[in-house]
């Protein structure tokens, strides 16, 4: 059975909140689920954990007046004094003049996000999937240390209006960096997905850690400056969100953001990036699966933000499409920057001289105008001559545009779904190729290995 | 029915029925529910066990301009049971606190433990505690947050908002943030301690827009700390009375001097230094991360091995004092007993500029006794919520003034060619804590000891070890401050810990410095 609270179960938590109700509106959001965990270093389990819960927010409504109340207490008094505290509050909140009226009910698409094998992945099958890696390792001389995370569970919304809106779903993250003992070399992989057995399998995750590590000893200092790089598709992936992040339409429309034109307006209907560069959006896809619908039970459909480097759409939540006249944009499921066919090595073969980049770390915003991040090369960086990986290179920090990346690009491979998230655990769906791109800026080198 | 009988009358025959509402942690049936989850963990084989019950309350308040944004008001309650078994591991956790789910989480919690054997090499080993028979600890708080009526909230923030506006602001976010962490703690070690833990987060963030030349500038209230305190915090903050500051500078700094790249004297605010602090001395002075226990996540550290740095590694200069604390009055991370059971010491991390400790949980202290000659955790592990399983998490780890009765204008007028940064900007460093990249929220120039106008652009780029030594004046003990991160990440699945640095202002000579307004168009 699936964890979570079922569509029925939820419905009928939601329907004794509604009974409870005052309010002249009322909107349910129920999350519940097991999140496991075991955590490994030093080729050995450190901690693992598995926890339960479910928590449910209220929010109530006066008129243009709203708050909402959080509980995982979920008996008759729990529920009535998150509903006591909603509608306190919201009585006391002043009138908010942006607030949209409850959804009518909505029709959402069939997600099948949840596999039972992820679902019943449990600690003694997650020890085993470390032991598989941290024996590698061993035997190796290396010292292994990763993460192994599965959640699963069940989402819902619903409000007064009759708009109910449910979603199950499992995930998967195993992420693992292997170090040589004298701390000189250190290689990363990682795998993701909604369903266990099609995520790369402990064994191979290891071996390409493990070769990453190994050929990253004795690396050589290069100059800071532009270089073409290889990005690895996790490394893309650790990119390609942050400009997603950027594309809120309001803050274009109101001058503060990269997609906002000079003078006023958007850059909607320009062309942004290199022509051969799509970017969507879409719960739907069998790479992707993410919800259907937003936290107030807008469906999320297929969104392209950027069709052949064309600016196509930005984010719209309801009240700023209803000021602007258009129909609301939501964000939400998961992103895919649409690949080739050409393998890593393929793009490799390509370049004379230039880096190969396994992923990025620290990632952090400079500049909001020009979508300037800073961050460093980690665990893995190598110099290309020939078209061939021939040395380890010392990490870099960069600081460059996921923009300026994607009108330098060069080549794209074959996408597939990567661990990006930067604490390597279970994150948003993100599905990238790695790409081939020129002019990349690094403005110093990092000691750290 | 009072509490008491509700739960006798339902405890065998109802299993699922939760406290309702959740008890007050002082009361005699969460002490009972405690000891019944540790004896069901020995029993079923744990060497060791300690459980945690937990209440979280948080309230948020957010406003943009002249509107409200969003109240919400969160609490959730649970328990969560942490055990050995053979030096291995294992944690579980409900939010059903009942009888038999105490017993059901801590037997689940031996049974993941056995399973975490077979990946097992070094057993776990615990440093001693002290016994507490009934430990009870609070937050110094003058007004409790949650008691405050939401309008006064709401108020104090739309004031601010309008300040700011009036004084040339085109957009303002505001937001107040309270938490509330009621804690009881019990452990096989004879401890047994219930905590109430307080933390505030006043926030504003002005935007000035340049819509000719399609330019905009921030100014947050960085000067205003997120304190382990209540809601007279928040009233000392004066949001309203600082606002209009905040957007001036906003404004000035459209039309700002861009940075010219190059290497200046930096004279840091205590507001934007102790983000350097954490990032360059709190963090990779963490033992777990010096052993390599984060290295798939938050990193390693370039203070390693113990063996070869602890009274070597010249930090930084003779005069550089570094403390770990957890009892700073109002600080984040004050508290009377960590996670482990541990009252927290005050201790030296740098002495004289030099590495002497590290930060230390009890399954830590056996890896570096030989080097430290400690045989006791420095009390440094936390746990988000009762839903987590508690690990190393830094203290407050602050940069102590120097003796000279210094101020900043004392370090201004000391420098010739110089940039003056205050204020947290964007933040990034490696994941051995090399190499960093610092921005900030005010920069002015510095010219022949004077302050000559505002600069924008600024990032500065360095080495730890480079930039600590750089360190030649540091603020006396009048210009010391605190402040702090109120969510810093750690760990798999990732945590937030909210922790204080308490710093002087200093200045560092001859560091890099890069614009980075290069890409604009």
């Amino acid at each position: 059975m699936a964890e979570g609270l079922s569509r029925e179960e939820a419905r009928r938590l939601a329907d004794r909140v509604f009974a409870l109700a005052r309010a002249e509106g009322c909107q349910v959001s129920i999350g519940s689920g097991v999140d496991g965990n075991t955590r490994f270093a030093a080729n050995q389990i450190s901690t693992s954990g598995d926890t339960a819960n479910a928590v449910l927010t209220v929010s109530a409504r006066f008129g243009k007046r709203q708050a909402s109340a959080t509980t995982n207490v979920f008996d008759d008094a729990g529920l009535a004094r998150a509903v006591e505290t909603s509608e306190r509050l919201a009585r006391l909140a002043p009138e908010n003049p942006e607030l949209m009226p409850l959804l009518p009910p909505q029709t959402y698409g069939e997600v099948g996000a949840s596999f039972p094998v992820t679902e019943r992945l449990d600690a003694a099958q997650r020890a085993d999937a470390v032991r598989t890696a941290a024996d590698a390792c061993e035997a190796a001389g290396l010292q292994g240390a990763g993460f192994v995370q599965r959640t699963a569970g069940a989402s819902a919304v619903a409000n007064s209006g009759g708009l109910f809106a449910h979603h199950h779903s499992s995930d998967a993250a195993y992420t693992l960096t292997v170090r040589t003992p004298d701390g000189r070399g250190s290689g990363w992989a990682g795998t993701a997905h909604n369903d266990w057995t099609r995520m790369t399998g402990a064994a191979a995750l290891a071996d390409r850690a493990i070769a990453k590590a190994r050929g990253s000893r004795e690396p050589v200092a290069l100059e800071p400056g532009k270089y073409a790089v290889v990005l690895e598709p996790t490394a893309v992936g650790n990119l390609l969100g942050l400009m997603a992040f950027a594309m809120n339409a309001r803050a274009a429309d109101e001058g503060r953001s990269f997609f906002a034109k000079r003078g006023g307006g958007t850059k909607l209907g320009e062309r942004v990036v290199d022509e051969r560069v799509t970017v969507l959006s879409d719960p739907g896809d069998p790479d992707l699966l993410e919800q259907p619908f937003t936290g107030e039970g807008l469906p999320v459909g297929r969104t392209v933000w950027i069709e052949r480097g064309v600016l196509k759409n930005l984010a719209y939540d309801r009240f700023w499409a209803d000021k602007q006249g258009v129909a609301p944009v939501p964000f939400g499921g998961g992103i895919k920057l649409a690949g080739g066919t050409a393998t890593t090595a393929e793009l490799i073969a390509q370049v004379p001289r230039g880096l190969l980049v396994t992923r990025f770390w620290y990632i952090r915003a400079v500049d909001q105008r020009s979508l300037l991040f800073t961050g460093l090369t980690r665990d893995g960086l190598f110099l290309i001559e020939n078209g061939r990986v021939t040395q380890a290179v010392r990490n870099f920090r960069f600081n460059e545009s996921p923009v300026i990346m994607l009108n330098n690009l060069e080549a794209i491979g074959r996408a597939e779904r990567v661990a990006a998230s930067e604490s390597g655990g279970v994150g948003g769906s993100v599905v990238v190729p790695p790409l081939l791109v020129r002019e990349f800026t690094f403005t110093s080198i990092s000691e750290a290995v | 029915m009072d509490r008491r009988s509700f739960l006798g009358t339902t405890a065998g025959a109802a299993a699922a029925a939760v406290l309702a509402p959740p008890l007050p942690q002082t009361d005699p049936v969460i002490r009972d529910l405690c000891l019944r989850a540790l004896e069901a963990a020995r029993g079923a084989g744990a060497s060791y066990a300690d459980v945690r019950v937990g209440r979280n309350r948080s309230q948020s308040v957010a406003t943009r301009e002249q509107q409200i944004t969003g109240a919400n008001e969160s609490e959730t309650f649970g328990f969560g049971v942490r055990v050995l078994v053979d030096g291995a591991w294992g944690f579980a956790a409900s939010r059903e606190l009942t009888r038999d789910e105490v017993v059901k989480v801590a037997r689940s919690a031996v049974a993941q433990a056995r399973a975490n054997r077979r990946a097992t090499r070094r057993p776990v080993t615990l440093a001693p505690v002290d016994p507490v028979q009934d430990g009870r600890w609070q937050s110094p708080v003058e007004i409790d947050p949650f008691k405050v009526p939401l309008e006064d909230k709401v108020q104090l923030l739309l004031a601010a908002n309008a300040a700011a506006l009036q004084a040339g602001a085109r957009f303002v976010n505001s937001s107040l943030a309270f938490f509330l962490q009621e804690k009881t703690y019990a452990s096989t070690d004879d401890v047994f301690t219930v905590q109430q833990i307080y933390r505030c987060l006043p926030q504003m963030t002005v935007t000035a827009v340049d819509p000719a030349a399609g330019g905009f500038e921030t100014r947050n209230s960085a000067e205003i700390a997120p304190m382990g305190l209540g809601y007279e915090w928040v009233l000392k903050a004066d949001l309203a009375g600082n606002a209009p500051r905040w957007a001036e500078e906003a404004v000035r700094k459209l039309t700002a001097k861009s940075v010219e790249a190059g290497t200046y004297d930096l004279v840091l605010d205590p507001h934007h230094l102790f983000l350097t602090i954490h990032e360059s001395i709190a963090h990779p002075t963490e033992l777990d991360r010096v052993l390599g226990y984060e290295a798939n996540y938050a990193g390693t550290s370039f203070a390693a091995p113990p063996e070869a740095v602890l009274g070597k590694l010249k930090w930084g200069p003779e005069f550089m004092t570094i403390q770990g604390d957890r009892s700073q009055a109002g600080s984040l991370s004050a508290c009377g007993w960590d996670d482990d059971g541990v009252a927290p010491e005050t201790y030296q991390i740098i002495r004289n500029g030099v590495l002497v400790d590290y930060q230390t949980t009890r399954d830590q202290v056996e890896w570096i006794r030989p080097y430290t000659g400690r045989t006791r955790s420095h009390g440094c592990s936390y746990a988000e919520s009762w839903a987590d399983v508690q690990f190393q998490r830094m203290p407050n780890v602050s940069l102590l003034p120097g003796e000279r009765d210094l101020t900043v204008d004392d370090l201004i007028a000391a420098t010739d060619t110089g940039i003056y940064i205050v204020g947290r900007g964007s933040y990034s460093i490696d994941q051995q804590r090399y190499n960093f990249q610092f921005g900030g929220q005010a920069f002015y120039e510095i010219q022949g000891g004077k302050i000559v106008g505002m600069l924008k652009d600024v990032a500065y780029q360095s080495r730890t070890l480079d930039f600590w030594n750089s360190l030649d004046l540091l603020g006396g003990p009048r210009s010391y401050a605190l402040n702090g991160s109120f969510n810093d990440g750690k760990g798999q699945p990732s945590q937030s810990n909210a922790v204080s640095h308490g710093c002087p202002p200093a200045r560092f000579r001859s560091v890099n410095v890069i614009n980075t307004g290069r890409y604009r168009g």
